[in-house]
């Protein structure tokens, strides 16, 4: 048996140089599934930042509007309402006539009106309402100009082609140098992007109303879900016996985390919508139908919180006094709480790039006006982008693009703030 | 224990908001067809920007859904209007009345024809509707001649017709759901079906064998279902120059510079072609106004008269800007009167 030691060490040198070859291989495959991944990430990122910065600008075109007092105030009242009555289409139809007197015929015409947005009627009316003052007077006003100029401008189309391949026909980029000579086009930060709502021409849609829709769908996700699901964490994990009732609604919370996100879209419709009667398309119905998916997240991910903190917390509470009510309010609680917090953002940020529900309560809707509070009918950031990337306007596609990259930065945002909570208020034991 | 009087005090609040809310609503509610959207948001837009009344909302269901929606009711929790790509048909017009649903005014607001398009890099295709059928449908009459029909079994279009280039069978289009796909199905398959005098005379002594051997598309790969979304079938046209895609006229409208519709039956899918009743797969546009409605929901009368305005839909109102096909003058003035007289749909 003396040789026997020699015998181990040898057999351990044999295999010494496969074991490290296996383990060189493990890291590489490990390392290479890490370098595709990132290179998957990187190629989404690259193109939906190639595809979308350029919405964050906007052409303007400047225009030389004469503000003719016939035709605005005829009877000189300067009241309000009557300035705000005028017709500024056609104001502005006459100053694109003026800057290029030579066009004539119906046809060439309307293209030339189509130099600029339909949103510039508006503008020129809010500022002349605002300042009823210049009427009469000869104004110099920038406004929007149309998504096509916006996109020829921005190099989306191609000059080169012969002109019936293209969108834009020659006298258009004739008329779109003429501004570029006199210094009356420039690209602007599109403001319009992050204060409007939506809109069917590009260069007026923004996300704003997306985005409180959004808002307000989460919060109430957040004021029903965050409570429940800590208050059915709490009872299961510190009160509830243990017996097959418990292992039963344990499953099925499990369950309930794996169920496709359309189901409980149709839930909502039948239960929220059909059977009590809450209006479409509301933030509210939104909302209760994402705490139905959000809650077994929440429930999961605090039962996990709870069970994390050491039986020598309870054990000490109980000891010195405290029923059990306190021991789990005073000591537990609080220290699951970051947990509880993270698995919270976690879900609030699945619920945020949720569509699929949504659909079945009719918050795939066109809707305009921004709005106001969890009853009026609203849309969410990722319906906004279904639409967008579903519109034949070209303009669509960088904002479709940008749109993503709101979403993006969001969702960013939330898990990044569940990271910091998680690091701040960590405890080991 | 606050806790839980909060979350009873926001229950008892939201219940009381809900009901408060049933009882009026300030915005016109559409739903309907996705192919009318494009058209309908434009003028609700426009009508909500010139008007002190609310931008109507409205939902992109196809027109099944939205007629399904409709027909569901009367009162505020129901939509006022619906769009569709086709007529309403008598067993929804059935379900609306049975519903409470009475009075509804049918308002045609113009065409949309349907592109056969390709990339073009690659050359013009010069398709008849019987080219069409004979590439697309699932059975077909056997190449060796008789009246039986055999599984489709062309792999190129030269196989179809000689004419055509030597390339295989390769269609983008949109799913069954898809009221384009009716359409399609509709005015293309079986318009071409309808040249093959026995499956023609058909017709008449077995109707549902005939429109399953003219609508069924084949499914072993030549017809690519490629979802809803048109501006998707665009950019896989430009990927492959081979393929062909089925979409409406606004979206080749908007990228002629990637795309070119293919002749059907000699006529390019051209605005004035369409407009002349010449390109054979064109198709109406509806949407349908509940009476009952009127004057509950404050805007539907003025919403009307935004469309019955020769600006939005006339030969050169805002619509074609969009790609609608108006419809000619004696058709708008027929629908102007039944919008002004506010007709009742008879069926």
């Amino acid at each position: 048996m003396d040789n026997s030691p020699k015998h181990t060490t040898d057999l351990v040198r044999q295999g010494l140089a496969k074991r490290y070859r296996q383990e060189a291989r493990f890291r590489r495959m490990g390392m290479t599934a890490i370098i595709l991944g990132l290179a998957f990430v990187s190629m989404l990122f690259i193109s939906i930042i190639g595809n979308g910065y350029s919405a964050f600008w906007q052409t303007y075109a400047q225009l030389e509007v004469h503000l003719d007092a016939s035709k605005i105030d005829p009877e000189g009242t300067r009241d309000s309402d009557v300035i705000a009555d005028a017709d500024y289409g056609g104001i502005i139809k006459q100053s694109l006539r003026d800057m290029f007197p030579d066009v004539t015929g119906r046809r060439d015409k309307r293209t030339l009106y189509r130099l600029v947005s339909n949103g510039a009627s508006y503008d020129l009316k809010d500022f002349v309402v605002a300042n009823p003052d210049r009427i009469g007077t000869t104004i110099q006003l920038w406004v929007p100009a149309d998504d096509d100029i916006d996109m020829l401008m921005k190099g989306h189309f191609d000059r080169d082609k012969p002109e019936s391949e293209r969108r834009i026909k020659d006298n258009q980029i004739a008329w779109v140098d003429t501004f570029v000579e006199q210094n009356r086009i420039e690209s602007r930060f599109n403001k319009t992007f992050f204060t409007a709502g939506d809109s069917r021409d590009p260069e007026l849609a923004g996300i704003w109303g997306a985005a409180t829709g959004s808002f307000f769908t989460l919060i109430i996700t957040l004021l029903l879900a965050f409570p429940l699901g800590v208050a059915t964490a709490v009872y299961l994990e510190e009160f509830a016996p243990q017996n097959k009732w418990t292992d039963v609604i344990e499953v099925n919370i499990n369950n309930l985390a794996a169920v496709p996100s359309i189901v409980f879209g149709l839930l909502g419709l039948a239960v929220f919508i059909n059977f009590i009667g809450m209006p479409r398309s509301a933030p509210l119905v939104g909302g209760m139908v994402l705490t139905l998916m959000t809650l077994p997240t929440i429930i999961i991910a605090s039962r996990a919180a709870l069970k994390s903190v050491p039986p020598s917390i309870r054990e000490a509470a109980l000891g010195v006094g405290a029923s059990k009510m306190q021991m789990v309010f005073h000591h537990v609680l609080p220290l699951a709480m970051p947990g509880m917090l993270t698995g919270t953002i976690i879900g609030m940020a699945q619920a945020l790039g949720e569509s699929a529900p949504l659909l079945m309560i009719g918050m795939v809707a066109f809707i305009v006006d921004i709005p106001t509070g969890v009853l009026d009918p609203s849309t969410v950031l990722p319906v906004q982008i279904y639409l967008w990337a579903d519109s034949p306007e070209r303009a669509f596609v960088e904002r479709t693009s940008a749109a993503i990259m709101v979403l993006l930065a969001f969702l960013i945002a939330m898990n990044a703030l569940a990271v910091l909570l998680r690091k701040k208020f960590e405890r080991r034991w | 224990m606050n806790r839980k009087l909060l979350v009873l005090t926001s229950a008892a609040a939201i219940g009381f908001v809900t009901l408060a809310h049933a009882a009026s609503r300030d915005y016109i509610s559409i739903v309907g067809s996705s192919t009318v959207y494009p058209f309908s948001t434009v003028v609700a837009e426009k009508f909500g920007k010139s008007t002190k009344f609310k931008t109507p909302k409205i939902e992109s269901t196809g027109s099944g859904g939205g007629m399904k929606l409709f027909c569901s009711g009367v009162g505020v929790q129901h939509p006022d209007v619906t769009n569709s790509s086709r007529r309403i048909k008598k067993s929804e017009f059935d379900q609306c009345q049975k519903n409470g649903v009475k009075g509804i005014i049918e308002v045609k607001i113009g065409y949309d024809g349907i592109a056969i398009a390709n990339s073009k890099k690659a050359n013009r295709m010069e398709l008849s509707r019987k080219d069409l059928f004979l590439a697309l449908a699932k059975q077909v009459p056997d190449p060796k001649g008789g009246e039986t029909l055999v599984k489709n079994p062309y792999k190129t279009w030269k196989d179809v017709n000689p004419a055509l280039p030597d390339n295989k069978i390769e269609v983008l289009g949109p799913p069954p759901t898809s009221g384009t796909r009716d359409a399609f199905a509709e005015l293309a398959m079986e318009g071409g079906c309808k040249k093959i005098d026995w499956i023609k005379a058909m017709k008449a002594k077995d109707k549902k064998k005939y429109k399953s051997i003219c609508h069924t598309v084949r499914e072993d790969g030549a017809y690519i279902e490629a979802g809803e979304n048109d501006n998707l079938i665009v950019q896989k046209l430009e990927a492959n120059k081979n393929a062909l895609g089925i979409f409406g006229f606004s979206f080749l409208d908007q990228n002629t510079d990637k795309v070119q519709g293919s002749l059907v039956d000699g006529v390019a899918p051209e605005f004035e072609a369409i407009a002349a009743g010449d390109y054979p797969v064109s198709r109406p546009l509806y949407f349908y106004v509940k009476k009952a409605h009127i004057g509950k929901v404050p805007g539907i009368t003025e919403f009307l008269a935004e469309w019955n305005k020769d600006g939005t839909w006339g030969d050169e109102g805002y619509l074609t800007d969009r790609g609608l096909i108006p419809m000619p003058k004696p058709e708008r003035d027929q629908f102007s009167v039944a919008i002004k007289e506010m007709q009742n749909l008879e069926m």
